[in-house]
């Protein structure tokens, strides 16, 4: 029960230090290709998407890990991954040392339980012609737990536990607003007592005032039930308040991973620094000036991945090394403990801005420049 | 390790936080803690729609006017096998002259005989309607039953595994469809009925029934099939299917309670337009005649038998073809209605 007693203060002091806490989850290697079909008369294989190519993560107890990336990087596949959504082509999950990599339904059922997941769509992931209750009951149904004093006061424990009104029980959830829904789909997370849950942007279809309410809904339900989340999210301004450690990914990579203050102050990949200076200024009061990264294009195609350093095609330190070695994800000189990074020539650790900023989109920097004469 | 009360103790502090219980998020939580389920609000919708009302109105009371056929023939005091203008029984009350076309006006219409009777033999038309009616909406009713079952199983098995299984369905379902469906019936059905009665002895009528049960279930499944497969690979791709089996629920449950609840409405629309649809395929094949045969009473016989009278007797094919006409016009405005009602713009 040791795990339960994280308390907002403690996990404040762990800030910056590398998690020691025991292992909840272990993926090593992780590999989903989706076959390509294609070819006339007889079908046949003729590719594959390489959505998630041998990532490495681990999850402690209780831990919160931050999984950002650009948009088809592959960080829904690697959540429905672990939570056993999808069949890995390869590599290794172990949950408590137990290997699940390829358990079917009924060998995974003592495990199930403890890993669920949060859901993107919150107008999708809720079944219309279910109640509130039955959709949040659901779970303790299929796995046959009855807790004390029944489902039923269970059900409404969870409802107000995240916000809504036990009273709603026997509502539909057309009857909801986004937000609300997605506080649904949180209780139903909850109801089987995980631990650990998986979240694919649970945030990212709401509305922005509603947002901070389920993050912080969701950090409170971290905080004080001792969950250990996986957070996936497309930026890094979401997960900044969340997330002990941070895996930032590229294409099916994890190319840097560390906890939070090393990803957001002492970033070494230069694709981490370009997600960085994505996220938009919120200190107005800070004195020095941070960087300005601008990449150009668009992440190239899962199906043939560039060879080397899959970021070498966007990246403004590229040089020959990156085309024909793969970088390996290392702790690299002058990083602290855990923290990872995937890079032959990586950048300085810090976040200032450097004597010129780096655009790389050709028609953004027409732009600038134009405006600059004038 | 997280223990319910815990999760009780920090319910409260959650709850409580100020900022969750802002304004816009809570507004919607009006009075009324019943919450009103996708159907209750299609009904809603429905009753408010006049046509549906009505159309529904008068269909039920066919359906009503079938079922109690035989109350309404004591009541008249007829029935639809008696010949009243042949049986020696009834020689006193004359229904036909000599040329065998009914005494008195619009087809003999009379006290005793409230439709008329039929040229030749004298049967009573309104006994002979009702009863037909029976045969063709109960017939009707087994028929789109049986499709609407075997189309809902093979599209749901289609849909939900995917793959080689939904591919080969896929193909025996376009090879079903590739049959001309109406010169099949008619080609079918003596070979259907001639595989299980010999052709030399009489075909008894419950047979014929079955036959024609079979024909047009194995021809017809196929529309509600193709319906049933893209809703389910709709509903597969939606989250709460991810939801369920990250909860670790069964297959068969998924299908039960997450998909089958949500392909109700569609089939239920579709269902309502098989059926008028299927009436008229029975009467088609009685009319041609393939389908029910003397004595039996069955609606499409009265249009066979009707369109040999037209010449002498026009009145004979009024009743049926008004009822018939009434019926499918009112069933297929129902279908627009229930659809209508179901349409999912109009009520999230
Ligand atoms: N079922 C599938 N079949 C084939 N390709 C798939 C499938 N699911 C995902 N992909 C491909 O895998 C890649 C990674 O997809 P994924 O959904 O994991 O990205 P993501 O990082 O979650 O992106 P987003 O931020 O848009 O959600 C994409 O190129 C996508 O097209
Ligand atoms: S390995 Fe080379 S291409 Fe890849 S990020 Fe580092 S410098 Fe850029
Ligand atoms: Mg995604």
């Amino acid at each position: 029960m040791s795990e339960n007693l994280t308390l907002p203060a403690q996990q404040g002091s762990t800030d910056g230090a590398p998690s020691t806490t025991e292992t909840l989850l272990e993926v090593e290697g992780l590999t989903k290709h989706f076959p390509i079909y294609g070819g006339f008369p007889i079908k046949r294989k003729v590719g594959a998407v390489q959505a998630v190519d041998g990532v490495d993560l681990t999850v402690g107890v209780g831990e919160s890990l931050g999984l950002v990336g650009e948009s088809g990087c592959g960080k829904s596949t690697t959540g429905r991954l672990i939570t056993r959504l999808l069949e890995p082509t390869g590599g290794r999950i172990t949950y408590r040392g137990q290997d699940i990599t390829h358990a079917k339904r009924k060998q995974l059922a003592p495990v199930r339980s403890e890993i669920q997941m949060i859901f993107q769509d919150p107008y999708s992931s809720l079944n219309p012609r279910q109640t509130v209750g039955s959709i949040i009951k659901s779970p303790m149904e299929v796995n046959g737990i009855n807790p004390a004093g029944g489902r039923e006061k269970k059900v409404r424990e969870l409802l107000e536990l995240v916000g809504l009104n036990p009273e709603h029980y026997n509502r539909f959830p057309h009857e909801f607003s986004g937000g609300q829904r997605q506080r649904i789909g949180v209780a139903r997370a909850l109801a089987l007592n995980p631990k650990l849950i998986v979240a694919d942007e649970p945030v990212s279809a709401l509305d922005v005032s509603i947002q901070a309410q389920v993050i912080n809904l969701l950090q409170k339900v971290q905080d004080e039930l001792g969950i250990a989340f996986l957070f996936i999210a497309h930026d890094l301004a979401v997960v900044r308040h969340f997330s002990q450690r941070v895996a930032v990914m590229y294409l099916g990579k994890v190319v840097e991973v560390g906890d939070r203050e090393s990803i957001y102050n002492r970033p070494r990949h230069p694709y981490t620094h370009a997600l960085l200076s994505a996220v938009p200024e919120v200190r107005v009061d800070e004195e020095e000036q941070r960087e300005r990264i601008r990449l150009s294009g668009d992440v190239p195609s899962p199906i043939s991945p560039p060879s080397g350093c899959r970021f070498r095609t966007r990246c403004w330190k590229a040089q020959d090394k990156c085309a024909t070695e793969e970088p390996p994800l290392v702790q690299i000189s002058g990083n602290r403990e855990g923290h990872l990074t995937a890079c032959h020539f990586p950048e300085d650790p810090t976040t200032e801005a450097r004597d010129e900023d780096v655009v790389l989109d050709p028609a953004l920097k027409a732009l600038e420049d134009s405006a600059g004469k004038e | 390790m997280t223990s319910p009360t815990k999760a009780e103790d920090s319910g409260s502090a959650v709850a409580l936080e100020p900022e969750l219980a802002s304004t816009s998020e809570t507004a919607k939580n009006k009075t009324g803690l019943e919450g009103r389920s996708p159907g209750r609000l299609m009904w809603q919708r429905f009753r408010r729609d006049r046509t549906g009302m009505v159309c529904a109105g008068v269909v039920i009371f066919f359906f009503v006017i079938a079922l109690l056929a035989p109350v309404l023939t004591a009541i008249s005091g007829t029935d639809p096998y008696t010949l009243y203008g042949q049986d020696p029984t009834y020689a006193d009350k004359p229904v036909l002259d000599e040329f065998g076309l009914p005494l008195g006006y619009f087809g003999g219409v009379s006290a005793e005989h409230w439709f008329g009777v039929e040229p030749q033999y004298g049967r009573d038309l309104f006994a002979m309607l009702v009863y037909g009616m029976r045969t063709s909406l109960y017939m009707a009713l087994g028929v789109a039953t049986l499709l609407t079952v075997t189309g809902v199983i093979i599209g749901l098995v289609g849909g939900y595994f995917g793959g080689r299984t939904d591919y080969w369905l896929g193909r025996v379902t376009d090879f079903f469809l590739s049959f001309p469906s109406q010169l099949f019936f008619i080609a079918f059905m003596p070979v259907v009925t001639a595989f299980f009665v010999d052709p030399r002895e009489e075909t008894p009528t419950y047979f014929r029934a079955l036959a024609i049960l079979i024909v047009l279930w194995v021809l017809g499944w196929m529309g509600m099939a193709r319906l049933v497969r893209s809703v389910v690979l709709a509903v597969r791709e939606r989250e709460f299917i991810e939801a369920a089996k990250v909860s670790g629920a069964s297959p068969a449950r998924i299908i039960r309670k997450e998909i089958l609840p949500n392909i109700v409405t569609p089939v239920l629309v579709q269902f309502t337009y098989q059926l008028p649809s299927t009436i008229l395929t029975i009467a088609f094949l009685s009319f041609a005649g393939v389908g029910f045969v003397e004595p039996t009473p069955d609606w499409g016989r009265l249009f066979a038998a009707g369109a040999q009278y037209t010449q002498q007797d026009p009145a004979f094919i009024f009743f049926p073809g008004v009822a018939l006409v009434i019926f499918i016009l009112c069933f297929n405005l129902l279908g627009d209605s229930v659809r209508d009602a179901f349409d999912p713009k109009s009520g999230r």
